[in-house]
């Protein structure tokens, strides 16, 4: 971490984060891909993670989330060791993501969808308001309640796969990559979608190739370049601390001696 | 005449397509969980063919009993393979799962080979099922009427459980993408167990009405079932309960028709022109009937 250039200030940690990642190394088979990532999210925070493609966003979400597992280093949630759990054994104790490209259920209809969210966490005497909850958030899917998944929007599809994770009520919600594909009206709807998500208290790992629009939303970013993390801190300062373009075109000024 | 031909047609399509819809179906279940095409199946109905044989030869047990034993052998035979067998080398490859099967199949093959007699064994039947009724004035073994009202009411059971049980909508989300009902808290050793129960369950059914028609069992007669489920299942579409349904149907109504319309010179052929006619169905449309989450890409 000593390498990484960052604004000290700005990435105090609580003493007890929400999530800590800690020298996280993960491979996909031989390859490694994430080389000793460590980030942490404090509770009620919206921390960016940005990067170009195959920087590792997306692989460090999914190791999170239980879905590869670490080589080595450790993942803590909730001030407990989590390393090597498995995907439902984490969404139980309070954990969504919600994934790169929507997957959602596409012959399941928009409610199965949403009953399928609340699985690991389904709770019969509150279900019925928070799916009411989500309907505020996202009068469409009431509307699209009984339709198949596959047959909505883009758009739609995105607020789906977003209500989905939300209705599991998480402590921390993960979002890979949520303005892929869309439409710029879509894009600043989920931007200001994500921002009152955070205004409620939500505490959110963002994970975004559209790295002017996750910044400014952030209270702190991560800067990932092939499988480090390039810079952490203030996303204010980032883009003045740090070559942001050199960054993103492989340049890597960063010193990590890639 | 005409009219009666026609009538035994359909009890024969019906009766027979109902036992190819659960054969299929047994094989489905699995394969939309994991994508496994399970080859023990057939061995699975072999099992519990043999608690038929076993239980109905040696004991006095009513024959209700007779069969609740019989299809709960072939839940146990299911849901622990799956846990000695498959658990193990599941999350490794495809590749693997697919020659444990075949090898659980050449294993069980030979524990009764061995074990029981490489001849075949007559399983008792109660007469009842073989009295002929009269149905629209056709004659027909009882077991026909009794093998499409079972099926009608297993089908409309399982559609409920599917549509409307948190479990079946969390097994109907996990064949479409397993990952990602993961990461909604839907566990894996739940669904795949259940998916294997499902088809322990169907194998011991099938077995029931399969030993009624033959009249025995051996070691090896695992093979046809388990082809004619296959055949059902690519006709129908492998990422599709209701298409496996259709397609256990439609193949008794090929198969029928064949019966019906060839030459008695040809009709030892059959099984080569019903072959000819699912290839060419297939390069016709090789999603199946039904496409279902055909385009998914494999999860392992």
């Amino acid at each position: 971490m000593s390498e990484v250039k960052m604004n000290t200030k700005e990435t105090q940690k609580d003493p007890n984060p929400i999530l800590e990642v800690n020298d996280l190394y993960v491979s996909y088979g031989a390859v490694e891909v994430i080389h000793g990532i460590s980030l942490h999210v404090n509770k009620g925070e919206l921390v960016s993670i940005c990067g170009v493609n195959g920087a590792g966003k997306s692989t460090i979400l999914k190791s999170i989330a239980g879905v590869l597992k670490p080589k080595s280093g450790t993942i803590r949630f909730k001030q407990k060791d989590v390393t090597g759990r498995k995907p439902e054994q984490l969404h139980k104790i309070g954990m969504a993501l919600v994934p790169e490209g929507r997957e959602i259920f596409p012959t399941l209809t928009v409610g199965e969808n949403l009953r399928i969210g609340a699985y690991g966490r389904y709770k019969p005497k509150t279900f019925a308001a928070d799916l009411e909850d989500i309907f505020e958030l996202f009068p469409i899917l009431k509307e699209r309640y009984d339709q198949a998944g596959g047959l909505l929007s883009g758009g739609e599809q995105q607020m789906l796969a977003i209500a989905r994770g939300l209705i599991s009520r998480p402590d921390l919600l993960m979002m890979d990559e949520p303005s892929l594909g869309l439409s710029p009206t879509r894009v600043d709807q989920i931007f200001e979608l994500i921002l009152a998500l955070k205004g409620r208290g939500i505490t959110i790992l963002l994970v975004e190739q559209n790295a002017k629009r996750a910044l400014e939303i952030a209270d702190r970013a991560y800067l990932f370049s092939n499988g480090r993390v390039e810079y952490a801190g203030c996303p204010k300062d980032m883009e003045s601390s740090i070559d942001i373009a050199a960054v993103y075109l492989g340049a890597n000024k960063g010193g990590n001696g890639v | 005449m005409n009219g009666k031909i026609l009538i035994e047609f359909f009890i024969n399509v019906f009766s027979m397509g109902s036992l190819y819809a659960l054969i299929a179906l047994g094989l489905v279940f699995v394969f939309g969980i994991c994508q496994l095409i399970n080859f023990a199946y057939g061995e699975f109905i072999t099992v519990s063919a043999y608690i038929l044989y076993f239980v109905g030869t040696f004991t006095n047990l009513p024959w209700p009993i007779v069969f609740l034993i019989a299809i709960l052998v072939g839940v146990a035979v299911g849901y622990i393979s799956e846990l000695v067998a498959f658990r193990p080398f599941r999350g490794r490859s495809l590749d693997a799962l697919l020659v444990t099967s075949f090898a659980i199949s050449v294993i069980l093959q030979n524990m009764f080979q061995i074990g029981i007699s490489p001849r075949s064994k007559p399983v008792p039947v109660p007469a009842v099922l073989a009295q002929n009724v009269n149905l629209f004035g056709v004659t027909t073994p009882l077991r026909n009427i009794v093998m499409i009202i079972t099926t009608i009411v297993l089908l409309v059971v399982l559609t409920l459980i599917m549509k409307y049980t948190p479990l079946g909508i969390a097994m109907r989300g996990a064949s479409e993408n397993f990952v990602t009902a993961r990461l909604m808290g839907v566990p894996a050793n739940q669904v795949i167990s259940v998916a294997f129960i499902i088809c322990g369950f169907l194998a011991g059914v099938v077995a029931i009405f399969w030993s009624c028609r033959t009249g025995s069992v051996e070691p090896m007669m695992g093979g046809t079932p388990l082809n004619i489920g296959f055949i059902a299942v690519v006709i129908g579409g492998m990422y599709s309960l209701p298409g496996a349904v259709a397609g256990g149907y439609v193949y008794a109504f090929i198969s029928n028709t064949l019966s019906l319309v060839l030459p008695t010179t040809l009709l030892s052929y059959r099984d080569a022109i019903m072959f000819i006619i699912v290839i060419t169905f297939l390069l016709l449309r090789p999603e199946g009937l039904i496409r279902g989450s055909y385009q998914e890409e494999r999860v392992g």
